[in-house]
């Protein structure tokens, strides 16, 4: 952003000169005022990784979350990142060692799919922040503003299912339901504690049953799929004007134009800054979508729910547009009557961009195990894929597809050392996590109960501290 | 072509093979009574039923041998409760007979006669490995959803093993919610629909259940007589300690009810009151997050727990969304935790029984289905591996001793787009 900002005072200082040069220009022309961008971060993360030590994990099985497996291999972490990963590597005297005979590590769980803290539990009514369902275009709200940094749903994800990293997302009752957020899976006391540094935020748009039933419901458009899209290119039309202008003002400055909090986001979304996340089941609608994207300039970064991707794995490939999927769900509603056990095998193999999600507060406790029943789907498909080939679903891909696989989402040195030891391998459903480490700090530990954590909620309740 | 087809069809519906003699040689057999796998065992079956089931049981002459060396022979999956068959996408209104909004009827809805043995997810789940269903309505203006069913999963017409086999009864918070607003408002209208179904009984002319402000109708009343003696499960669904110990406390004024709880999330909590009253539970597996109110103390442990104080449990398919075969993912997990320190959960045995012969034995009907006793129903999965376990399918399945077809629409539906990219025709040409 700041380098942006350096190349707007650069043309705008590029204008003047060429004002200067002509001399029957109004002379207000010179005496513009300069640009005021507006703070694309007005919520700062003030996430901070907590203490860990010198770690050396042996005896392992490792999938390195690009692919990569080592059998009896050891990782090191320190300083909250990634040392080394290989058959042996050098420990510093004094490094914590763990004999993980038997047992594996795995980079921590991404889920890009979350409603955690904006529809936590308990599930009432109270609670039900997760869809600004009065307009069908929200793209103004941000899904931050309503996570709730203690939901208990954040610490089964921890202990149970390995997750370090999720996208909170605001629901698919709109068309553009709002901003998501990035969180590392760390309970703070405050949601800005729990913000992954420098994520790109995303915009949650979905098409389909949800925004036709919602606002036909109400009498209002969208009542059917065409209007679905007919308010997104309206939308985005003026999202586009919105830009123009604002892109003008950010380079030549002058007088400010009015600020559109929504338009804030759309912009976003139009110059790359801002990831869109699209809900959306059936086949034929995600090509639309994909057409829309190429009319108004933007990118489908990925499309989530994809219950009928594999129908068109040829398409997204073409496009680089990614799918997240459950393993197996189906039958639910209209739209996922279609929805089959082998959808990200065919993904992956037709050289797709798939990975797993959960849109599932037990669901994200489970996701490796979502991966394994994929796999076997696969398999008796004759689809062949390795088992450290699928932690992509777990880990990189996602990571990929929120902006931030440069920090997280495999075991390569220098990397957030987000990592679980597992009792065993993580595609059997005999596995638990044993430990979870967040930015290279134990933050589970299966055999310690101080190292279990337990939100507000839950605190002297019946079964607090309990294993869950 | 299309005649070929309808003959073989017809040919495999034809089979009566009720009479055939089946030997399932040479697997682990997994019986689902809580016993654990039997390397190299056998299972015979006979008119329908599980002749016998074990190591050296011996092969009848002139039966038909399966060989299953390095497979599991396994009891079928029993999936309760679930809405299987009654409705075919849960989101579409129109296909659902699952809960009935505006109807002035409450106990005396019988889902049998709208089981649909041709909804596409019966051959989904079948082909999966679930053999039975217990199959449920939902409450919706009353405390009494209605009377739910058995069936099974066979790809023939005949799926109601037993009709009207139960009373399901909201009382926790949906109770509350559909009784009017509170929980005493549930309990006022259970015990005023007992009393006026012992009204009816001791007159029938007199009862007063046809006006428009009868607060229960004829038909309902008539239905609870069952309830109240006895002969019907009352299956109540309910998740808070305190709810289960009112529920518990029932028979105190009503001594023949016979009691079942789904759900139970606070179960371990009052387990051994639960284990002394001798009330069966088909608790949610998995569920382990404070969902509500009434499941603050919600633990993966709880079916562990309760299972350690003597309490019959099965694991109910609720919140399977995979489709109801998850349940054996459920079973799994259960077995998993036993490996993490402070948890309890079940042996491998015990996961295995609370997903087959469970709730069969929750319903009283242990004895006709859910495991490979001799006698009960021949309702068997052969499995490429431990049924348990992520990485294994199903390779075969009998349903009343007769072998299913191992396709579904999920299958057509993969077999079309493995290859994702159009051939030489549109894809709607890639069919059987």
């Amino acid at each position: 952003m700041r380098i942006r900002r350096a190349g707007g005072v650069l043309a705008v200082t590029l204008a003047l000169a060429a004002c200067s040069a002509s001399a029957d220009r109004p002379k207000s022309a010179s005496a513009k005022a300069p640009p005021q961008p507006y703070s694309r971060d007005p919520y700062p993360s003030t996430y901070r990784a907590y203490p860990g030590v010198p770690t050396l994990l042996r005896n392992v099985t490792v999938f390195d979350g690009e692919g990569g497996r080592i059998e009896n291999g050891q990782v090191l972490f320190a300083d909250g990142k990634v040392v080394a990963i290989g058959q042996t590597v050098d420990a510093p005297a004094g490094a914590t060692v763990i004999d993980g005979q038997g047992k594996f590590v795995t980079p921590g769980v991404v889920d890009i799919h979350s409603h955690l803290g904006d529809y936590p539990s308990p599930g009432v009514q109270a609670h039900s922040d997760g869809n600004e369902a009065t307009a069908p275009v929200t793209a103004e709200v941000w899904a931050e503003h309503s996570v709730w940094p203690q939901d208990p749903g954040f610490s089964r994800a921890l202990a149970n299912g390995g997750v370090t990293t999720l996208q909170i997302l605001p629901g698919s009752a709109n068309l553009m339901g709002g901003r998501s957020v990035v969180l590392k899976n760390v309970y703070a006391r405050t949601m800005q504690g729990m913000k992954f540094p420098g994520a790109p935020y995303g915009l949650k748009m979905a098409c389909g049953e949800n925004p036709k039933r919602v606002y036909g419901g109400k009498g209002r458009i969208p009542s059917t799929r065409m209007g679905n899209v007919a308010v997104d290119r309206q939308t985005w039309a003026k999202a586009s004007a919105y830009k123009r202008k604002w892109d003008k003002y950010e380079k030549d400055g002058g007088d400010m134009p009015d600020r559109d909090i929504a338009m804030d986001t759309l912009r976003g979304v139009l110059s790359g800054e801002i990831l869109i996340q699209n809900h959306c089941y059936r086949a034929d609608e995600m090509a639309i979508v994909l057409d829309m994207a190429a009319e108004f300039g933007y990118k489908v970064t990925a499309f989530h729910h994809a219950v009928e991707a594999y129908k068109i794995a040829d398409l997204l490939k073409a496009r680089g547009t990614c799918a997240a999927v459950w393993a197996d769900w189906y039958g639910f509603k209209m739209e996922s009557y279609d929805g089959i056990g082998e959808n990200l095998a065919i993904l992956e193999k037709t050289g797709a961009c798939g990975m797993i999600h959960s849109d599932d507060a037990n669901g994200i406790q489970r996701l490796n195990q979502e991966v394994a029943k994929v796999l076997s789907s696969a398999r008796h498909s004759g689809v062949q894929i390795s088992d450290e080939a699928a932690w992509k679903w777990l880990s990189l891909g996602p990571a990929t597809a929120l902006g931030i696989a440069d920090r997280t989402g495999s075991l390569k040195p220098g990397k957030m050392a987000d990592v679980v030891l597992w009792n065993g391998n993580p595609f059997s459903v005999y596995t638990r996590p044993e430990k979870v480490w967040v930015d290279g700090a134990l933050l589970y530990d299966a055999n310690d109960p101080k190292r279990r954590p337990v939100s507000d909620f839950e605190l002297g309740q019946p079964g607090s501290g309990d294993v869950k | 072509m299309k005649r070929a087809l309808l003959l073989l069809a017809a040919t495999m519906l034809a089979t009566p093979a009720l009479g055939q003699t089946i030997a399932i040689t040479g697997g682990t057999v997994a019986i689902g009574d809580g016993s654990q796998p039997i390397e190299g065992g056998t299972v015979v079956i006979a008119n329908g039923r599980i002749v016998a089931a074990g190591r050296g049981v011996a092969v009848p002459a002139g039966a038909q041998v399966v060989d299953a060396t390095g497979k599991w022979i396994a009891a079928g999956m029993v999936s309760a409760p679930t809405d299987l068959s009654l409705v075919d996408s849960e989101g579409v209104r129109e296909s659902s007979d699952v809960r009935a909004r505006e109807t002035p009827f409450n106990a005396a809805i019988d889902v049998s006669v709208a089981v649909n043995p041709n909804s596409i997810k019966i051959a989904n789940e079948r082909v999966l490995g679930v053999t039975r269903a217990i199959i449920t309505p939902s409450a919706a203006t009353s405390i009494f959803a209605g009377q739910g069913a058995v069936i099974d999963l066979a790809a023939d017409a005949e799926a109601v093993t037993r009709p009207r086999a139960f009373q399901f009864v909201e009382l926790g918070e949906d109770g509350g919610s559909n009784a009017g607003g509170t929980r005493p408002a549930a309990y006022a209208m259970l015990r005023d629909a007992f009393a006026q179904a012992q009204d009816y009984r001791r007159n029938p002319a007199g009862f007063d259940g046809r006006g428009k402000d009868a607060l229960l109708k004829r038909a309902d009343a008539e239905a609870l007589l069952k309830v109240l003696d006895g002969t019907m499960p009352m299956v109540v669904h309910v998740e808070r300690a305190s709810d289960i110990r009112t529920v518990l406390s029932l028979p105190r004024d009503y001594p023949r009810l016979k009691l079942v709880l789904v759900g139970a999330a606070e179960g371990w909590m009052v387990a051994r009151e639960i284990a002394a009253a001798r009330v069966p539970v088909i608790a949610s597996a998995l569920a382990d997050l404070p969902a509500s109110f009434e499941q603050v103390a919600a633990t993966e442990s709880n079916v562990g727990r309760m299972r350690a104080a003597g309490v019959q449990v099965a694991l109910a398919s609720i919140g399977a969304s995979g489709g109801d075969h998850v349940l054996r993912q459920f079973a799994g997990n259960l077995v998993a935790i036993t490996k993490v320190p402070g948890h309890t959960g079940l042996d491998w045995g015990q996961a295995f029984a609370a997903i087959t012969s469970g709730p069969a034995e929750a319903m009283g009907m242990g004895a006709d289905f859910g495991s490979l006793r001799a006698g009960r129903r021949a309702d068997v999965v052969l499995w490429d591996g431990d049924p348990l376990e992520l990485s294994s399918q199903p390779v075969a399945v009998w349903i009343d001793g007769v072998a299913q077809p191992m396709r579904s629409r999920q299958t057509d539906l993969r077999d079309r787009y493995l290859t994702p990219t159009e051939g030489a025709l549109p894809k709607a040409y890639e069919h059987h």
